[in-house]
């Protein structure tokens, strides 16, 4: 068990650590004063921000959310089978064409009725 | 005490107290935050009991494709109204009342079904597969369970077209 996800747990625990050491770390290199003025005003791009943040945004966003979520789920599909796929042979590639195909009809209904299109 | 009896007592404390935070916080986009720390601590003890499939359907899936939805579906509502509401309705009497009958009833079955088996010191591990679990899945899946496989597709085209339908009739 540890000897398999030994590494991972070191990875974690370096993600972990990196954010918060090099945080502390510019806590020593930056000059020492209180931002005043515009200098607490959030970095746009150079561009003054217009409102706040925490508004409300565009529906659209949803559609993007809920489209990804739902291809999210047909990747997850993928996975067990092509761990498996010299021992399915055949019938587990026609299988998972029709599944892909049944699924390539929704994407092609997507792209016709401008899902994909922002405007 | 074994190691993995370490990590289990870590995770799940993990679990329980993000778990409190996700529902006591008044900004939902901070709730969303420490829902991701919850999840992430289930994922471990998912692999912990030697289900490393699930472990990676838990960090794709819900760390990554259910909190996006949940963030993107945040940020339609307004936060800082939600902010400034009270955190709990009226409703909370009753609803403590169910989780703790839910509670005795779960104490109740672990008393007389898990307790006596885990002081006989059976470890607790799914049953081990000679292939590995997400190969298991993999032929489990496809070999035994091809009918529903072709059906979850057909459920995922209908929330295609479900949800373009239902956010697009408000600005065609």
């Amino acid at each position: 068990m540890l000897q398999t996800y030994g590494p991972l747990l070191i990875f974690a625990a370096i993600a972990a650590i990196f954010p918060l050491a090099t945080l502390w770390a510019a806590k020593f290199l930056r000059p020492r004063f209180t931002p005043t003025g515009d200098k607490t005003i959030p970095y746009e791009c150079g561009i003054a921000p217009e409102s706040d943040a925490r508004g409300r945004y565009t529906v659209r966003y949803y559609v993007v959310a809920l489209l990804f979520v739902i291809f999210d789920v047909e990747t997850i599909f993928l996975f067990p089978w092509a761990v498996q796929f010299r021992a399915l042979g055949l019938f587990g590639l026609v299988e998972m064409l029709v599944f892909l195909g049944i699924l390539a009809i929704g994407y092609v209904w997507l792209w016709k009725r401008g899902a994909f299109e922002w405007v | 005490m074994p190691l993995s009896h370490v990590a289990f007592l870590i995770l799940s404390a993990v679990a329980l107290i993000s778990g409190g935070l996700v529902v006591t916080r008044r900004n939902p986009v901070r709730a969303a935050l420490w829902l991701i720390v919850a999840l992430f601590s289930v994922a471990g003890i998912y692999l912990l009991v030697k289900a490393e499939f699930l472990f990676a359907v838990q960090i794709i899936l819900y760390v990554g494709g259910i909190m996006v939805l949940f963030l993107f579906v945040l940020m339609l509502v307004n936060v800082n109204v939600s902010v400034r509401q009270a955190p709990f309705n009226r409703q909370w009497r009753v609803a403590l009342a169910t989780a703790l009958l839910l509670l005795a009833e779960l104490a109740y079955g672990f008393w007389r079904g898990a307790a006596p088996r885990l002081k006989a010191l059976a470890p607790v591990a799914a049953p081990s597969h000679p292939l590995g679990n997400t190969q298991a899945v993999g032929m489990a899946l496809y070999q035994n369970y091809l009918l529903p496989v072709e059906l979850v597709s057909l459920l995922l085209l209908v929330a295609m077209v479900g949800a373009v339908i239902m956010a697009k009739r408000r600005f065609d």
